[in-house]
This record gives C-alpha cells, sequence and structure tokens, in this order.
C-alpha cells in the first residue's frame, strides 16, 4: 500500500516536473515569438519609413551605371561635371544617389579624399543661407571667419582656394548635391546655380553638381546664362515597370532577409508572402493601386499599414488584412467629412447643388442659399422646423470654415456676410454617395435632392 | 469595444487610457499600432482630419501624456509665424531634457537653423533613439506661412535623419493642404464624427452627483432632440446642457412633478430650449445674462440681443436718409419714375426686362447710386421742404461712419460720390416705426 502510494506521488512529481518545463519551453517559444515579431516590425518598419536610406533598387540599373561613370570621373580622374537628375516625386532620386555615393565609398581613395556638400530647397532659401551653409558643410568657419566679401562669386571661390591650400599637390573633388533643384531657381538672379555650374566649367578644382527634381520642365526655369553652363546631362527615372514586375517588387518588398536570426519563422514568413502574392484579391488590389500610381512610396503606405497589425497572436499578414488597409489608404476625405455635417447644413449643401444645376456653376451667395431653402421648408418639408435667419447663417459659417464653400475673392472687411459670392467645392456626384451614407437621412430631404427643376 | 492591447506598454496604463478616451477606442488603437514600440520607426507624417470638436486634440494629448511618449505639442495659431513656431518647439524640447539646465534663448530665423537646432536638441536630450513626437495642432495655419514650412515639416524625418514623427491635426481636407509641386505624402487619418448614441453617451458622463443617471439621460435625450438637427459640435452641446439643467430641475425642486414625470418635465423646458436657440446658441446674449433670465421668474421680457434694432437712436432726417437710401439700393432706376412721380406714364417691358425678371434684387444685394439720386428720393418722400444744407450733408456722412450706408469707389471720383446701403429690410422696417 505504502509503495503504491509513494509510486503515486513520484508520477505526480514527475508530472509537475515535466509540466513546468513545458511551460516554460512554451514561454520560451512565445517568448521568442515576441522578440521575433518585434524584430520583424522593427525590419520592415525601417524599410518602408526610412526609404531613402536602405531601398533597394529596382529596374534603374543603366541610370544606376551612368551615375557611377559620371562619379568616377570626378573622384578619380579629376573631371568637374554637372548633371541632374529628374522623376516624379517618389521614383527614388535620393535613393539613386545614395546607394552609388555608398558604392563610391568603398574605395579609399574616394573615401579619403571626396568632399560633400548636400544642400536642400526647402532649407536654403536664399543664396546667403546656402553659402553659409556650404561654408559650414566644408568645415571652413574658422578660415572664413569675419572676412566680408563682394560678391557671391568671390566668396565661392575663396572657399575653393581655402581647400586647395589643404592638400599641397591637388586639390579634392567636392561634390555638390542640391535636393529640391527647383526651387534653388527661384532664387534671386539664380546666382548660387549660376556660380556652381560655372566653376564646374572652369575651375582647377574637381567640382560635380548633381541637382535632384521632380519637374519635368526644368530647363525651361533656368536662365540663359545658367542654362549654358549646365552640361545638359539629364537622368531620367520614369517608374517604367509593369505589373509583373511590380508584383516582385511586393514579394521582395514583404520578406524577410535571408540574415533574420530565426530561421523557421522567417521560412513561415516568406512561404505566407508567396502565398499572398497568388491570392486573388491581394492581386486585384495591388492592380488597383498600380492603376492609380506607380511609385512606391504608396505601396510602402500600403505594407506599412498591414505590417503594423502583426503581432504575436496574429504573425502572419493575411489577404483581409491588406483590404483592410487599402480601405483605410483610398478614403474620401470630403465624403467622411460631408458624413459629420449636420441636418441644416445638409439641407444648405442641397441648396447649394440645385442652385449649381439651375444656374449653371454660376457662383452664388447666402440670400441666394437661404431663397432655395425657403422654398423647400414652404413646400415639403414635414420635419424640419422652420429656422430663423441667424441660425442658419451660423450652420453657413460652419461650412464656410470647414472650407466646402468657398469665396471667390477674398472678402473685404465692409462687405456684407450674405452677399459675398461663394462657390461650392463639391460635385453631384460626391454629394448623392455622400447621402447615400449619411446615417438616419430623412426620406423627404433625399427626395429633394434627387429631383431636379420641379421645385422651381 | 475592443480592449486596447500592446506588448510594448502595460495593461495597466491601457486599461486607464481606455476609460479616458470614451468611444474613441478604435482610432486610439490605430495609432498605437501604427507607432508601434518606442524605438521603432513610424511614418515620417500623420495628418488627421475630422469634425469640430471630434477629439482630435484630446485624444492625441492623453495618449502622448498617458503613455508618457516623448512630444512636443503647439498650436499652430498661437504660434502664427514661422520664426515663433520653430523656436516654440526648439523651448519646449530644451525644456523637458533637464529641469536643471537653464532654458537659454534660442533665436531661429530659418528651417536650416532648425534642423541643425533640432539634432543638438535631440542628441542632448536622452532619447535613446526613442520616436520623438511633433504634434502640430490647426495646422492649416501652416499654409499661411513661408511655403517651404509646411513641406520641410512632412519631411523632417529624412531631413534630420532622426527618428521623429510630425503630427498634423485639422478640420480641413488634406486635397486643400497640397502644395502645387507636391510633396511628401503623409499618411492621412480619419477621426469619425460622434454618432446621436456617442453623443448621449458621453453627455450623460458629466450628470451632476444629487440626480439620477437616468434622469440626466432623459434630459439630454431632449435636448439632442431639440439641437441635433442644428448642431452636432459636442463643445456646444456640452456648454448648452450645463446652462439649461437647472430651468429642467425647477418642476422637481418646487415639488411640481417628480423626475419621472417625463410629459410635465418636456412641457416646461421645450419653449425655454427654443429661445435659447435663438439667443445663447448664437451669442447674441452671453451664458450670464442667460443664467440670470433663467433665476427671474415668470415672464423673461425683452431680450436684448447683440443685433437688437432698439439700440440705434437716428435723429429725425437720418431715419428718412436711411429709408432713401434703401429704396436708391433696391429698387431699379427705371421704377424711380413710377414711384416716386404724381403723373407717371405706364412702363413698357422691354425684351432685356423680361429676360431677367428672375434675379430680384433682394439676392443680388444692394446696389450703387449717386448722391444726386438719393436726393431725389429723399425729397420725395419727405412730406414738408426740405433745403439742401450741409445738416443733411453732414448726416449722409455720419451714417457712412455708421456703416449703415458705404462709399463705393474712390474719394477722388469726379462725377460725385456714390453709395450702398448695407442694412436690412428688417432693420428698415424697425426704424421706419
Amino acid at each position: 500500500m505504502l509503495l503504491f502510494w509513494l509510486s503515486y506521488e513520484l508520477l505526480h512529481l514527475y508530472q509537475m516536473k515535466t509540466s513546468a518545463m513545458s511551460k516554460r519551453k512554451s514561454k520560451e517559444n512565445s517568448g521568442t515569438s515576441r522578440e521575433c515579431i518585434s524584430q520583424v516590425q522593427k525590419i520592415l518598419r525601417e524599410r518602408f519609413c526610412r526609404h531613402h536610406a536602405t531601398e533597394k533598387l529596382f529596374g534603374v540599373e543603366h541610370q544606376y551605371k551612368h551615375l557611377l561613370e559620371l562619379l568616377k570621373r570626378t573622384t578619380v580622374h579629376g573631371e568637374s561635371n554637372s548633371a541632374l537628375i529628374i522623376g516624379p516625386r517618389g521614383s527614388g532620386k535620393t535613393a539613386l544617389l545614395n546607394h552609388v555615393l555608398k558604392e563610391l565609398m568603398e574605395t579609399k581613395q574616394v573615401r579619403e579624399n571626396l568632399l560633400k556638400v548636400h544642400l536642400n530647397g526647402l532649407l536654403q532659401t536664399n543664396d546667403k543661407v546656402a553659402l553659409k551653409e556650404i561654408t559650414r558643410q566644408l568645415h571652413l568657419e574658422n578660415v572664413v571667419g569675419d572676412k566680408v566679401f563682394g560678391s557671391f562669386a568671390e566668396n565661392l571661390a575663396f572657399l575653393l582656394e581655402a581647400l586647395r591650400k589643404g592638400d599641397r599637390t591637388s586639390s579634392c573633388p567636392v561634390l555638390f548635391v542640391l535636393d529640391e533643384f527647383d526651387l534653388f531657381v527661384h532664387h534671386k538672379n539664380q546666382t548660387l546655380l549660376y556660380n556652381l555650374f560655372d566653376i564646374s566649367q572652369s575651375a582647377q578644382t574637381p567640382v560635380t553638381v548633381i541637382g535632384l527634381t521632380c519637374r519635368q520642365d526644368i530647363l525651361e526655369l533656368l536662365e540663359k546664362r545658367v542654362k549654358s553652363r549646365f552640361s545638359h546631362r539629364q537622368i531620367y527615372l520614369l517608374n517604367c515597370f509593369d505589373f509583373k514586375q511590380y508584383m516582385k517588387i511586393f514579394r521582395e518588398q514583404l520578406s524577410l532577409p535571408a540574415e533574420f536570426p530565426d530561421e523557421p519563422f522567417a521560412r513561415k514568413w516568406n512561404h505566407n508572402v508567396q502565398h499572398l502574392s497568388e491570392d486573388k484579391a491581394v492581386q486585384d488590389i495591388l492592380q488597383n493601386l498600380f492603376h492609380h500610381t506607380k511609385d512606391l512610396r504608396s505601396l510602402h503606405t500600403l505594407l506599412m499599414l498591414a505590417v503594423s497589425t502583426v503581432t504575436v497572436c496574429h504573425p502572419l499578414i493575411t489577404a483581409a488584412d491588406l483590404q483592410e488597409a487599402n480601405r483605410q489608404h483610398r478614403m474620401d476625405s470630403k465624403a467622411n467629412i460631408v458624413h459629420g455635417l449636420s441636418v441644416l447644413e445638409i439641407c444648405l449643401i442641397i441648396a447649394m447643388k440645385h442652385l449649381n444645376d439651375v444656374y449653371e456653376g454660376e457662383p452664388f451667395n447666402f440670400q441666394m442659399v437661404y431663397n432655395e431653402f425657403q422654398k423647400f421648408i414652404q413646400r415639403k418639408a414635414h420635419c424640419l422646423y422652420n429656422f430663423e435667419k441667424p441660425v442658419v447663417m451660423k450652420a453657413f459659417e460652419h461650412l464656410l470654415q470647414l472650407e466646402l464653400v468657398k469665396p471667390l475673392e477674398r472678402p473685404s472687411v465692409r462687405a456684407q456676410k450674405e452677399y459675398v459670392l461663394l462657390q461650392l467645392l463639391l460635385d453631384n456626384a460626391q454629394i448623392m454617395d455622400a447621402l447615400q451614407a449619411y446615417p438616419n437621412c430623412p426620406t423627404d430631404i433625399k427626395q429633394w435632392a434627387a429631383s431636379s427643376l420641379s421645385w422651381l | 469595444m475592443p480592449n486596447l492591447e500592446h506588448p510594448a506598454y502595460p495593461a495597466a496604463t491601457l486599461h486607464h487610457l481606455e476609460s479616458l478616451v470614451p468611444c474613441r477606442e478604435s482610432q486610439v488603437s490605430m495609432l498605437l499600432s501604427i507607432f508601434g514600440e518606442r524605438q521603432q520607426f513610424s511614418f515620417p507624417s500623420i495628418f488627421i482630419y475630422g469634425h469640430t470638436s471630434s477629439g482630435k486634440t484630446y485624444v492625441m494629448q492623453t495618449l502622448l501624456n498617458t503613455l508618457k511618449l516623448p512630444h512636443v505639442f503647439v498650436n499652430c495659431v498661437e504660434y502664427f509665424t514661422s520664426r515663433l513656431l520653430l523656436e516654440e518647439i526648439l523651448i519646449q524640447l530644451q525644456s523637458r531634457s533637464s529641469a536643471t539646465e537653464q532654458t537659454s534663448q534660442v533665436s531661429c530665423d530659418t528651417f536650416n537653423d532648425f534642423v541643425r537646432l533640432f539634432k543638438q536638441a535631440v542628441a542632448s536630450r536622452e532619447l535613446q533613439d526613442e520616436t520623438l513626437y511633433i504634434v502640430l495642432d490647426r495646422a492649416e495655419q501652416l499654409r499661411e506661412m513661408e511655403a517651404n514650412i509646411l513641406p520641410a515639416f512632412l519631411r523632417l524625418q529624412e531631413l534630420t535623419d532622426r527618428n521623429v514623427t510630425v503630427i498634423l491635426l485639422s478640420e480641413i481636407v488634406w486635397e486643400l493642404f497640397r502644395p502645387n509641386i507636391g510633396c511628401f505624402e503623409p499618411f492621412t487619418l480619419y477621426f469619425p464624427d460622434y454618432s446621436i448614441g456617442h453623443l448621449q453617451k458621453i453627455l450623460s458622463q458629466s450628470h451632476p452627483p444629487d440626480y439620477s443617471a437616468d434622469f440626466y439621460a432623459a434630459y439630454i435625450n431632449i435636448l439632442l432632440g431639440v439641437f441635433y438637427m442644428v448642431c452636432r459640435d459636442l463643445k456646444e452641446l456640452q456648454h448648452l446642457a450645463a446652462l439649461n439643467f437647472s430651468k429642467y430641475c425647477e418642476p422637481v425642486v418646487r415639488g411640481e412633478a417628480n423626475e419621472r414625470d417625463t410629459r410635465k418635465l418636456w412641457k416646461n423646458i421645450e419653449p425655454h430650449l427654443k429661445k435659447a436657440m435663438q439667443t445663447v446658441y448664437l451669442r447674441e446674449i452671453s451664458s450670464a445674462q442667460w443664467e440670470r433670465l433663467q433665476h427671474d421668474d415668470g415672464e423673461p421680457g425683452q431680450l436684448k440681443g447683440l443685433s437688437a434694432h432698439t439700440h440705434v437712436e437716428l435723429p429725425y432726417y437720418s431715419k428718412f436718409l436711411l429709408i432713401a437710401a434703401y429704396l436708391a439700393s433696391y429698387n431699379p432706376v427705371r421704377t424711380d419714375k413710377r414711384f416716386f412721380l404724381k403723373h407717371h406714364g405706364k412702363i413698357r417691358k422691354t425684351n432685356f426686362m423680361k429676360k431677367h425678371e428672375k434675379t430680384s434684387n433682394h439676392l443680388l444685394g444692394p446696389k450703387p447710386f449717386p448722391l444726386d439720386r438719393l436726393l431725389a428720393i429723399l425729397y420725395s418722400i419727405v412730406d414738408n421742404r426740405v433745403a439742401p444744407t450741409a445738416n443733411i450733408f453732414s448726416q449722409i456722412t455720419s451714417l457712412v461712419t455708421l456703416q449703415l450706408l458705404s462709399m463705393v469707389g474712390h474719394n477722388d471720383q469726379l462725377d460725385g460720390p456714390r453709395y450702398k446701403c448695407t442694412v436690412s429690410l428688417d432693420f428698415i422696417r424697425a426704424v421706419a416705426r
């Protein structure tokens, strides 16, 4: 009997031990899972949100080689050059340049010699600021000190001289990168551009000027003397890939890299991505997005939204996640705003719609809208109380505040509020769609919206 | 209701957060999932839009303060020039770093300086790569500043190469913000308006302790029934609820009805609410005046609103001048002969008139008229003879100063001054009495 009891106790203890071990193991499993998910999020978020830094390049091998050649000639052979990289927003200009520079920096000679100056049109809004920034980036503040220069050209020449004095035999090549190049064009006399292109044509220091811009007509904006000093070398990045390549990009962007620490999870994840890319619903979403805009930034926004839903309980992305992300990404903002208006404000919008229909888009004023609204109230409305004019005016001013209605010109202080001419910034289709979605819309109002000239 | 949960933050904090933001759980959970863990990157810029009082500012502040995320909160209406805005951001960054350090004077003129000083400020704080959030409230004011401010803020993460996210809050949709040459598109998030159920829930939460929750809920129901068609702004409704509750409780206090006698309570409060719509809602009278009115039992008497017509007392000839000006503005010239002469002929309707019959002058606004016409009409409507003395002309000028008439055209016009009448028919009727 005692033996039986002892063996029972031993068995019980053994069971407890194994269950404890398995609990620890499962905790370890979920623990590593949590670490793993955190790691996944970190990698993918860096990829999608910091695109300029780590993005892989797709379909731009030709441009890459061209730019690399150009920069090699400056850094290794000492030639001066200038080029413009032109492409719509989000086509990867900065990323391309960063990649080329990274590859160049692998050579020791370049790493030690090349001086880089990064200017941005959004930050350096006039030439004085730009010059100070150049001085700062070349670390020449001490050399310049308190000197006063007669002109921009003198200053720039002094800076380049100063660079040369540091190195006895030859001068270091300088690379000027001008981001948002089209904003520099609007500075007074285009002094900075003129001087930079001038020294890239004539000076002994090897200088390369690379401009990045999203405007295709950038050459027309340059002054004649600036344009003549520019080498007219243009590199175009035009997002020219088709849908199959787009799908390939989708797969590659969403997959985890080979160096990921948790191998089985990475395999599961990549397998899931493959599965997603074959799913019809996901292909439809991507097709829709591809037709709307080809650039990779919108794809990144969509993928980022989908990735943000990944948690320990939900470790793999599903097609439903992508659909939800797509819906979130493509909401019509004006329809959303109309959804939240009060019934009185909706009536005013419908009155304006009718005025637009009758008078074919001519501008109207508040008095006319109020008149139209009164016609509706007097004839048919059972649901709406006849509000006083100031109450209607307050609702109308709310619409003005939301910028759904805009005055044609800035109203002067002395103009009467009721008679300022305005126009509606919604079109008929948007209004009708919004009315369909409007919660608890009274039927009178729906009918009034749908009927056309029968009210006159 | 979705339960807020996130691996990076303790469950107790999240539970507390959830209690602070009723009816906004899904927006908060979306924001939490986008923000991710503290060191992870997020969208470089987020644009949140929604109606007035849909909780954008409140939710953002509550979220950032409860979870103690490093952030800077600036209102763009308060700091309305770029210099003020940038300096304020830098000052807030400095003051949050270490309390012992003195906040030295920062001077930041351009965005270039801002980027440089920002990098220094972030380095000096012990942030350890945690995401810093810069929240700009009333972001529509950014459009009025220099053209580079808005695109630069949207790209701040790239320009400074740090882990920072800029959040813009506004009522106006993103399409009206986008600059002509394009910019870095932010992630747009919509805060939906509160439905009537949500409004009831939120308004009923602030019930005074002496009365039961059901009683207050019934009151809110009645209030929403009157005001919901006109206004859905939560702040306005809260204001109206607070002002009118004492009147609603009057029958219960006086002992005429008990809490459940809804019909009596409704009869008591309904005309009161209707009057509130014409006065307090329109800010014609102040809330203090309204409360005083409630305490005077019985007939409220004449409510003197801001645009009441009894304020202005005009002298005898000025009244006639004003009426004459109104007639001159709103009647077309060709009808003058018919109305104001003793013997007039018939008016023949020309083709021109038939085409333009529908557009009434009352819809288009007042038309300018020359001084002579004003005087002509004045002479015909005043019974006794009026001499064109300087008295009359000075009264015209004083009407212009009172902004009842307005001068149209320049001072140096050769054919004499032209005027326009800027008052409405109700005002004229009040004056003519």
